[in-house]
């Protein structure tokens, strides 16, 4: 009736049941509040159906930023362990729990906060940079974040039923195959990562056909955002990439469920097939997340440097080649396969090629700043921490990129510090200048400077503390996922400081908490209208927050840069407003995910009835909302003419 | 940015275009999950481990008049679509329901290929070889199976709300799909079949 569900799935030892003890609490305490406020139907209304992407972009980041935090915990725990464990002393977690420790870390990061910030900010800025009012697809917008979300609860559960997977965070076969991996962990793992990649992909089409097909009038492909293009060449990546992982994560799936041998290592299986899907998928995606935090970068530093992007044709060329020739250097990931020396050569000259058009990218930032008005923001201070890291991150990747130097460092913490290095420097910092740049235009109000400078010296410093230990630890022969070490080696000094570069990230962590709260507070004192920082795109043509159309009237872009030229002109008049046509809000959305969860849950679980239920639930839920034919709504002229006069009377 | 308001160059209502578009790039991204399996099944047709290859369990001719009733099928389907344009609602049900009735009948026989091999002793769990067979075979198997719902789903709206421009858009979405399918089987019919007697 239950398949594999026991009582013995839910969780032994303490640190185990504190985490879902305390998991389950905050559900049950956000839950209580939002019953005594009687906000159920305000939250199903204005949130949980609504196809706006400013909203839907506005659930990506919280969901990411829960999962942020989460991850962060994951990561204190494993930097604990490392610096306790060693001699005697065997630390606080059982090596069984480390394993499922370091594999929860690394997909919560990349699939659940990652691709979650990414998927946010292009909800929030592409169809405002792109003077749009919806995206292509609105429904599907809305699948997609629920898939994304039901796969984030999928990834949750595991920590109150059953657990996680111990195999890593790609699950190599052999290992992760049912002979080694008997249990509920893998499949969570696979499951989790379908339907939340299944997401991904469809936003991918989404936003792909959104810049493609609903540009305003004039706005050339040459004329983009930089912000755009990064997006468009990310978008692209998703649409080559994703199938793969959803075949290579289908095949595995097959293996543990019907018997196959894809990749076990017996009756002819090919465990290192596995290893080249996964990385076909696995490159792609670093710059699936790095190429938008380049966009976001290249809309901050021209801002706040009061002059145009400096090669905005190469910065496009760039893009371009990055996209490209991310499809050319999966195998670096494993030079240590054994696939001969010119193959490795081929992807070690690769690799560094790719090395090539991002350093165009970095000295056009830097030639932007040359001779500009710089204005030392926060988003700013993210950008120069950045550039900073990311070029040491850089110069150790096209160090590895030598498959000689490769085969002494793979697998060690060198490798670690490495993509650390671009995931932490690259993608989260400019993740976090965006946040800062982009968030007046959603709320009305400016964060505060003076907490968002303290929380980015922390992140800087420890950053560096947490990682740079790790390069000397690899190149000392420290092997990654260690859950204890021999004292002779003397390794414990270096991890002691990685755990307290560690703990001041938490406190960067923890001042910026404090900094939203702060801000939010004081939110009357830091009202702005449109434009706060002087920008340059379209997005700050309209006002801060911008009314649920976007524009009262359709833009017309003659040039780069539209809202600069617009006022540098002086013609901010107001245009006569026009029929705008938008969507209704629907539930299917938020429904097909929830029989999607349903689904995943019963297939890890083996409960058969429990999954052809889900099925059922998802094709009827689709039949039905893909038969309605009245789906929009128009909002007139004169409506909006009203709503306009009223809005900008009365600022936010 | 100039003043005038000039009205929209996107016609919220007719969304025929973006959809077209929409779904076509969809529609190469399931192509990169095929080539995917394809590639895997590349790697591991000679996996035969101790089962059979595929030269001792293809029946061609089989094979053959399944792919007639496909690409039939996908014909039929053609054909509808220049119904559709016409705005002949029963002749675009017949045509339809032919449509419908050779792509099941594709899936039956495939089916029943599956049975058979299973029956022999030639499951999916024998080899890499296999595993791979069912699966490629098996997912354009599953894609014809979606087809069809979604097939019979249209055929209920053209009944209840005739040809307008909400089932002439979605009708089109859907001959892509088929016509896709049919590219898709050529090459299994080409890379696993043929490749795999010759």
């Amino acid at each position: 009736m239950l398949g594999r569900l026991t009582w013995d799935a839910l969780p032994h030892g303490m640190i185990a049941s504190g985490g879902a003890v305390s998991m389950v609490l905050g559900v049950l305490v956000v839950m209580l509040v939002l019953t005594y406020f009687k906000k159920w139907k305000w939250l199903w209304q204005e949130w949980l159906t609504s196809l706006d992407p400013k909203k839907i972009g506005v659930m990506y980041a919280i969901v990411a930023g829960l999962m942020l935090l989460r991850g962060a915990v994951d990561a204190g725990m494993m930097r604990t362990q490392q610096a306790l464990s060693t001699g005697n002393s065997h630390g606080i977690l059982s090596s069984d729990h480390f394993q499922q420790v370091f594999s929860a870390h690394g997909t919560i990061m990349i699939f659940f906060v990652a691709m979650g910030l990414v998927f946010a900010v292009m909800n929030l800025i592409i169809p405002l940079q792109i003077g749009a009012r919806d995206v292509a697809f609105p429904f599907l917008n809305s699948v997609s974040f629920w898939l994304f979300v039901a796969g984030m609860m999928l990834m949750n559960i595991s920590l109150i039923i059953g657990e996680f997977s111990p195999a890593g965070w790609l699950a190599y076969p052999p290992l992760s195959e049912v002979a080694y991996s008997p249990g509920v962990g893998v499949d969570y793992w696979i499951w989790a990562l379908q339907i939340a990649g299944i997401g991904s992909l469809l936003s991918g089409v989404n936003f792909l056909v959104t810049i493609i097909k609903m540009r305003a009038p004039g706005m050339t492909l040459m004329k983009m955002p930089i912000f755009v293009w990064s997006c468009l060449g990310s978008l692209t990546l998703i649409l080559f990439a994703f199938p793969i992982l959803t075949a290579t994560l289908a095949l595995l799936a097959l293996d543990r469920l019907l018997g196959m041998h894809f990749f076990t290592s017996e009756l002819g299986g090919n465990p290192m097939m596995y290893i080249n899907l996964i990385w076909a998928w696995g490159h792609p995606e670093v710059y699936i997340l790095v190429l938008p935090a380049f966009g976001i970068f290249s809309e901050i530093v021209p801002t706040f440097s009061g002059k145009k992007l400096f090669g905005y044709t190469s910065m496009v060329w760039a893009i371009a080649a990055i996209t490209f020739l991310s499809f050319t250097v999966w195998l670096h990931h494993f030079f240590t396969m054994g696939a001969g020396a010119n193959v490795n050569a081929f992807f070690g000259i690769m690799t560094m090629i790719i090395a090539v058009p991002t350093g165009v990218k970095v000295f056009n930032w830097l030639f932007t700043m040359y001779r500009g008005r710089i204005r030392f923001t926060t988003p700013m201070l993210w950008f120069m921490g950045f550039v900073t890291t990311f070029t040491i991150g850089g110069v150790t990747g096209v160090l590895m990129a030598v498959p000689a130097i490769d085969f002494q460092v793979h697998n060690s913490l060198f490798l670690v510090a490495h993509f650390h290095n671009m995931i932490i420097g690259g993608v989260v910092f400019g993740m976090f200048a965006g946040l800062t740049y982009w968030w007046p235009k959603f709320t009305g109000f400016t964060l505060n400077e003076t907490l968002g400078k303290w929380a980015f010296a922390c992140w800087l410093i420890g950053f560096l503390l947490a990682f740079m230990p790790l390069y000397a630890l690899g190149l000392m022969g420290a092997t990654r996922r260690l859950d204890h070490y021999d004292a002779s080696l003397g390794w414990q000094p270096l991890f002691i400081v990685a755990a307290i570069g560690v703990a001041i990230i938490g406190l960067g962590v923890a001042l910026q908490l404090t900094q939203f709260g702060y801000s939010i507070w004081k939110r009357k004192e830091n009202r702005v209208t449109g434009d706060p920082w002087n920008g340059r795109t379209l997005e700050w043509s309209t006002t801060s927050p911008p009314p649920f159309y976007n524009f009262a009237t359709t833009p017309h872009v003659a040039e780069r840069d539209a809202f600069w030229a617009v006022k540098q002109a002086g013609k901010t008049t107001l245009a006569p407003a026009e029929n705008i046509y938008l969507p209704k809000n629907t539930g299917a959305g938020i429904i097909i995910a929830a029989f999607a969860f349903i689904g995943g849950f019963a297939i890890i679980w083996h409960i058969w009835w429990l999954l052809v239920l889900g099925l059922i639930g998802i094709l009827v839920s689709l039949i039905v909302r893909l038969s309605q034919d009245e789906v929009e709504y128009v909002v007139t002229a004169s409506e909006v003419a009203k709503l306009e006069t009223q809005r900008r009377k009365q600022p936010a | 940015m100039s003043n005038t308001a000039t009205p929209t160059t996107h016609l919220p209502h007719d969304t025929t275009a973006k959809a077209a578009f929409g779904f076509w790039v969809y529609l190469m991204t399931d192509l990169v999950l095929f080539a995917t399996l394809f590639a895997t099944y590349a790697v591991l047709r000679n996996n035969t481990a101790s089962g059979p290859a595929g030269k001792d369990i293809f029946d061609m001719p089989y094979v053959l008049v399944e792919t007639m009733l496909l690409l039939t099928s996908s014909f039929v389907a053609g054909l509808a679509m220049l119904a559709v344009y016409k705005k002949q609602k029963n002749l675009v049900l017949a045509l339809l329901v032919v449509t419908f009735l050779l792509g099941a009948g594709f899936l039956g026989m495939e089916l029943y290929e599956f049975n058979h091999l299973v029956q022999e002793g030639h499951s999916w769990r024998i080899s890499a070889f296999l595993s791979a067979f069912f699966t490629l075979v098996g997912t354009h198997g599953l894609h014809i199976l979606s087809g069809l719902t979604w097939l019979a789903v249209l055929m209920g709206q053209v009944i209840r709300k005739g040809i307008t421009m909400h089932t002439t858009r979605r009708l089109m979405l859907f001959s892509l799909f088929w016509h896709f399918l049919d590219i898709v089987w050529i090459f299994i019919f080409t890379i696993v079949y043929l490749m795999g007697v010759a």
